[in-house]
């Protein structure tokens, strides 16, 4: 027998990634195994980005490594030289891998830059577990100062910390985003954490042992536990989300459906490359390229071309240029410069987004 | 020319015949005839007595030859008709040299010597003689052959260019529709669409009866027959077209109104004599032209020019009783400038007394029916022959005319008399001196009219049609007042070209000054852009006027960053939550609760030395980001250098080189996070460099560009727009090239366009 570190779903349920003592194993539905990858040795948790078809993974030896399952390259292996990386979690947002580290840090990743984008101080003692929401706006880590503590990650600023007596080991959200924090043998589940302060956990539960982990199902009101001396299923009300979004993720789909789905989101899959903290980044413009370039072309013009020029009221005589009036003037033309012009009326006409 | 030839060869039988002075070309004419007539008539009886005779004198030649090539040198054999036939060959005539070479000096002199002979007639013959018609030889096969594919590509290009329009169009519209001639959408006829459906009952029978007599429409309920006829006979567009020329007729007119009554305001008298003259002489250069082509303008003409006559007879205008014509009478004794003067003087006056007899109105419909065959012949041989003398100063005010053959008959003797009599003592006195004035003349006017017609045909389409017009036109109004507008247009023309002549030249003059002053100008920028650049280098980065408040910026973080230490780090108030269940107290001998003892241990004492070695770390990323000062002081330059010793204070200060600060860090007043300030190249190379063209700034490239375009952000109207494909084709339907009627469609909607 071998022990198993963590196990992740691929795009499909036919596949799923295995870390186990040693390599990574891949195996299909029916437990038949697909490949074992020796490239990623030691792999203690994993997490999959299911639209860059991305599986990364954590290692002991302080490893973050990206796999394209797509097509079964390496991308990006990065050595984080923080130790042994045991905690883990995604941003569903914008596809940024979160570590907790036991110096209190956690530090956030993307395939392309060898260090890590940004980095947190989020506890004084070890963090033991972290998890991020769906929209990717608050991050909720607990360590080892027996502190629950929720982030904006948008602005990397704290919101609100708690002091759990025994200081939860596991943490899990929900789609709904309720929140179960596993402090020993006792499951808590809490509910709306990052926006009043929570004096009381919304539901208790004791299973028999100590919690090793927690996971809760999509689309359903249940709460998976792992424990010392077997699983329990949780149920929960509120947890999952009802109204789910056929296009997006159909819990009802045919096997029909399910082979259109996966040409479709092979076809739509994003390139690794794209992966930012700032998911819009790239409809904006390259500043700093685009100031080189204009800077550039000024100096061969000898003008800027894309000066625009001040609006200098005439002078009037009479005393019709006072102070006073020149303002008046120059508030008269203010405006225009707000105005856009009306090859983008068009478009400002659409529905923003929501 | 057979005839002329004929002549020559029977020079002998003429002179015997006719003892009577040549008059005129029509006299020969005649005397030909008659000739002819007699010989006809008389060759049966004479028919026997000839032979002899030929016989006779064919016998005589043959005894002359063989005389003649006794002598060694063999003559050609010249040969010589001694009898006129009906038919004459124009070939047979011999071109070499001899006694059968005809010259037209020949012809001329025996016009010269006859005082009968008009001087018109002379003149013409005169310029033909000296017009010297030779053919150029005819261009080598690839001249020819170049000119000739020049000439094709010229016209290959503008039948091609007219299509240049229409294919920009089509390549900026947003959406193409093929077949491109589609019939209208809107009602269509019942009949059209139901074929089977006739009148039943007598009602709808006595109706349809009716509407139909009464040409009302029956089916279609928009448009009747007669508006329908009118709507095909002219589209709106067409009617705008047409519209938009008359306007524009009209403004012209009105600006020539205008410009005309502005003239007339004018005060200055010598202005309007200037006007005057020029005028007249503009209007005697044309004159001759407006003969032939519209006598009736000419005519009205004529008149004013005898109301002048009568008016200049009423007067002492030009006479010499003005103070102006005494004094010079008084100089011209002395003066030779004085007496031309004088001598000009009396000939204006007898200039505008003239009588003019011109009888152009009788025929001038005759007239136009023979210009057509006349053309052919040299003018001359229509030509008056009213007697009168070029050459003469008392008839200089005659106006060249198209009279007749009839009308010539009758004047003919009467004249001929009248002037023989006159001209010949007139002549004796000035004939070289006027001739040879009267060529110069002749000849200025001949270029004139060159000119003239050059700039008509220069003049382009317009003016050619409306000379078409007016040669159609029969009604005489009508070509008055077309013919004033010809001249008003003539005048204009001229104007304009001279103007433009003059333009021309000033243009290249102004281009010249242009050129220069452009290129001082562009010394001047150089100056200034030399004095500028400098001050507007250092001023272009916006980072370099940030400085000292970065600086300040800086300055204060780092204060803060000292003050923070440790207390500000992880302050976050915490709340305790009462956990209902208590976890239970697990196992002595549970590993994990030894764990749990060393790590709780570990984290009482670990929280102050996380923090620390944290805030170490945050330190050690500013200090990598910031700028790095160079010390470029080289100890000892310019002082004693050596062991203890170190350059002045000053020195070290000026010779310190600080690059400018970077911009503020991102995690500035985050005391406990780290942001990478590194640039992320994979991102940038999917990112916009620069801004695409119809985008101003940033910001509204990235609001258009964050809009999505899919069903399911907007309205299914607008994702339509768009989404529009650029081409759409009808199903099933023959897409054919596209056709010439396209491109009248086209031009005319452009033409409608510029009309509005």
């Amino acid at each position: 027998m071998e022990s198993i570190n963590d196990v992740k779903w691929l795009h499909t349920e036919h596949m799923y990634a295995v870390a186990q003592k040693k390599w990574l194993y891949i195996y299909d539905s029916n437990g038949i195994e697909l490949h074992c990858i020796r490239t990623f040795n030691d792999v203690l948790r994993m997490q999959f980005l299911p639209y860059h078809f991305l599986l990364a993974t954590a290692s002991a030896t302080g490893f973050l490594q990206y796999l394209d399952v797509s097509v079964g390259k390496e991308v990006a292996a990065i050595s984080t030289k923080t130790g042994r990386l045991d905690v883990m979690c995604q941003n569903p947002h914008n596809a940024v891998v979160h570590l907790g580290h036991p110096n209190g840090t956690v530090t956030l990743w993307s395939p392309n830059q060898k260090e890590a984008l940004v980095k947190m101080l989020c506890h004084q003692g070890g963090v033991r577990s972290v998890a991020v929401d769906k929209t990717g706006t608050y991050m909720i880590t607990s360590g080892m100062d027996k502190k629950m503590k929720v982030f904006d990650v948008r602005a990397f600023k704290p919101l609100r910390s708690y002091f759990l007596p025994a200081g939860a080991s596991c943490l899990s959200l929900s789609q709904r985003g309720l929140l179960s924090a596993a402090t020993g043998d006792i499951v808590q589940v809490y509910r709306d954490v990052w926006s009043t302060p929570v004096t009381k956990p919304y539901m208790a539960h004791r299973v028999r042992g100590l919690v090793w982990g927690l996971h809760f199902c999509p689309f359903e009101d249940v709460l998976g536990v792992g424990h010392g001396e077997g699983f329990t299923s949780m149920l929960v009300p509120g947890a999952g989300e009802p109204n789910f979004d056929g296009l997006d993720a159909n819990p009802y789909r045919s096997a029909k459906q399910r082979q259109e789905w996966e040409v479709k989101a092979l076809l739509e899959k994003i390139q690794p490359e794209l992966i930012t903290l700032d998911p819009t980044e790239l409809a904006q413009v390259d500043r700093t390229t685009f100031e080189q370039r204009h800077r550039d072309r000024v100096e061969a013009l000898g003008f800027d071309p894309l000066a625009k020029e001040r609006f200098v009221p005439k002078f009037k005589k009479k005393g019709r240029s006072s102070a006073g009036g020149v303002e008046r003037r120059k508030k008269q033309v203010a405006h225009e410069d707000q105005r856009v012009s009306s090859y983008f009326q068009g478009s400002r006409q659409r529905r923003p987004l929501r | 020319m057979a005839r002329v030839s004929r002549k020559n060869g029977n020079k002998k039988k003429l002179k015997g015949r006719c003892s009577v002075p040549l008059v005129g070309l029509g006299d020969q004419q005649l005397l030909y005839e008659e000739e002819e007539d007699s010989m006809d008539r008389g060759e049966e009886d004479i028919i026997s007595s000839e032979e002899d005779e030929a016989e006779h004198e064919r016998k005589r030649q043959k005894l002359l030859e063989g005389i003649s090539t006794l002598g060694g040198k063999r003559k050609r054999a010249q040969g010589e008709r001694s009898e006129a036939a009906v038919h004459m060959s124009e070939f047979s005539v011999n071109t070499d040299g001899g006694p059968g070479k005809v010259k037209l000096s020949d012809l001329i002199g025996i016009f010269e010597k006859n005082p009968a002979v008009p001087a018109k007639s002379r003149q013409q013959l005169n310029n033909l003689r000296r017009v010297k018609k030779s053919i150029n030889s005819p261009l080598s096969k690839e001249e020819t052959e170049k000119i000739q594919r020049d000439m094709a590509f010229q016209k290959a290009a503008s039948e091609v260019s007219r299509w240049d329009s229409i294919i920009t169009q089509n390549q900026r519209a947003k959406q193409l529709l093929f077949p491109l001639s589609q019939e209208p959408a809107g009602p269509r006829p019942v009949e059209r669409l139901v074929a089977g459906w006739n009148v039943q009952t007598p009602l709808e029978q006595e109706i349809f009866a009716l509407l139909s007599a009464n040409k009302q429409p029956s089916t279609d309920p928009i448009l009747t027959p007669a508006e329908e006829a009118s709507v095909r006979a002219m589209s709106l567009e067409e009617a705008k077209i047409r519209r938009a020329e008359l306007q524009k007729a009209r403004a012209l007119q009105s600006y020539y109104e205008a410009k005309a009554r502005r003239d007339r305001k004018i005060k200055s008298k010598k202005y309007h004599k200037v006007q005057t003259k020029a005028k007249r002489k503009e209007f005697l250069k044309h004159f001759e032209q407006m003969v032939k082509t519209d006598p009736a303008a000419a005519l009205q003409e004529l008149n004013k020019m005898e109301l002048a006559r009568m008016q200049e007879r009423m007067s002492l205008k030009h006479q010499n009783s003005s103070k102006w014509a005494k004094s010079k009478a008084i100089m011209a004794k002395y003066n030779e400038e004085a007496r031309k003067a004088m001598q000009q003087q009396l000939e204006m006056n007898r200039q505008l007394t003239q009588k003019l007899v011109t009888p152009l109105n009788d025929d001038y419909e005759q007239d136009e029916g023979d210009t057509g065959e006349t053309d052919l012949l040299p003018h001359f041989v229509n030509d008056a022959v009213d007697g009168r003398d070029a050459s003469n100063p008392w008839m200089k005010g005659k106006l060249t005319e198209e009279p007749t053959q009839k009308q010539l008959n009758d004047t003919m003797t009467e004249a001929a008399q009248v002037v023989s009599t006159v001209a010949a003592e007139e002549e004796e006195l000035e004939a070289e001196e006027t001739e040879e004035e009267a060529l110069l003349r002749e000849f200025d006017s001949n270029r004139k009219l060159h000119q003239a017609q050059e700039s008509d045909i220069a003049g382009g389409v317009f003016l050619e049609e409306m000379t078409e017009d007016r040669a159609a036109a029969e009604d005489s109004e009508v070509s008055d007042c077309l013919s004033e507008f010809t001249i008003i247009s003539r005048g204009r023309e001229k104007s304009f070209k001279d103007t433009e002549e003059f333009n021309c030249a000033d243009f290249t003059d102004g281009s010249a000054q242009l050129e220069e002053r452009l290129v001082r100008i562009r010394t001047v920028e150089d100056l200034e852009l030399l004095h500028h650049d400098p001050s507007a280098e250092p001023g272009h980065p916006p980072t370099a006027k940030d400085p000292p408040s970065e600086e300040k910026h800086m300055g204060k973080s780092k204060k803060k960053k000292k003050g923070i230490e440790l207390k500000e780090v992880l302050t976050k108030e915490t709340n305790v939550i009462k956990v209902p269940l208590t976890p239970t107290a697990t196992d002595s001998d549970d590993p994990e609760s030894k764990l749990d003892q060393r790590e709780l241990i570990k984290e009482a004492f670990a929280g102050d030395d996380v923090i620390s070695s944290f805030l170490k770390d945050k330190r050690r990323h500013e200090d990598e980001g910031k700028p790095k000062v160079i010390d470029l002081t080289l100890p000892g330059w310019g002082e004693w250098g050596g062991m203890g010793l170190k350059p002045p204070k000053r020195k070290r200060k000026q010779f310190r080189v600080k690059s400018a600060p970077r911009p503020p860090r991102k995690d500035q007043h985050l005391p406990s996070v780290i942001i990478s300030e590194k640039r992320n190249t994979s991102l940038t190379l999917h990112q916009v460099h620069s801004l695409p063209f119809p985008f101003e700034d940033h910001g509204q490239f990235e609001s258009c560009i964050r809009s999505p375009l899919g069903r399911t952000w907007n309205t299914e109207r607008t994702v339509k727009n768009v989404t529009k494909p650029r081409v759409v084709t009808q199903l099933g339907a023959i897409i054919s090239p596209m056709a010439e009627e396209e491109l009248l469609k086209n031009n005319n909607r452009a033409v409608a366009r510029e009309g509005s």
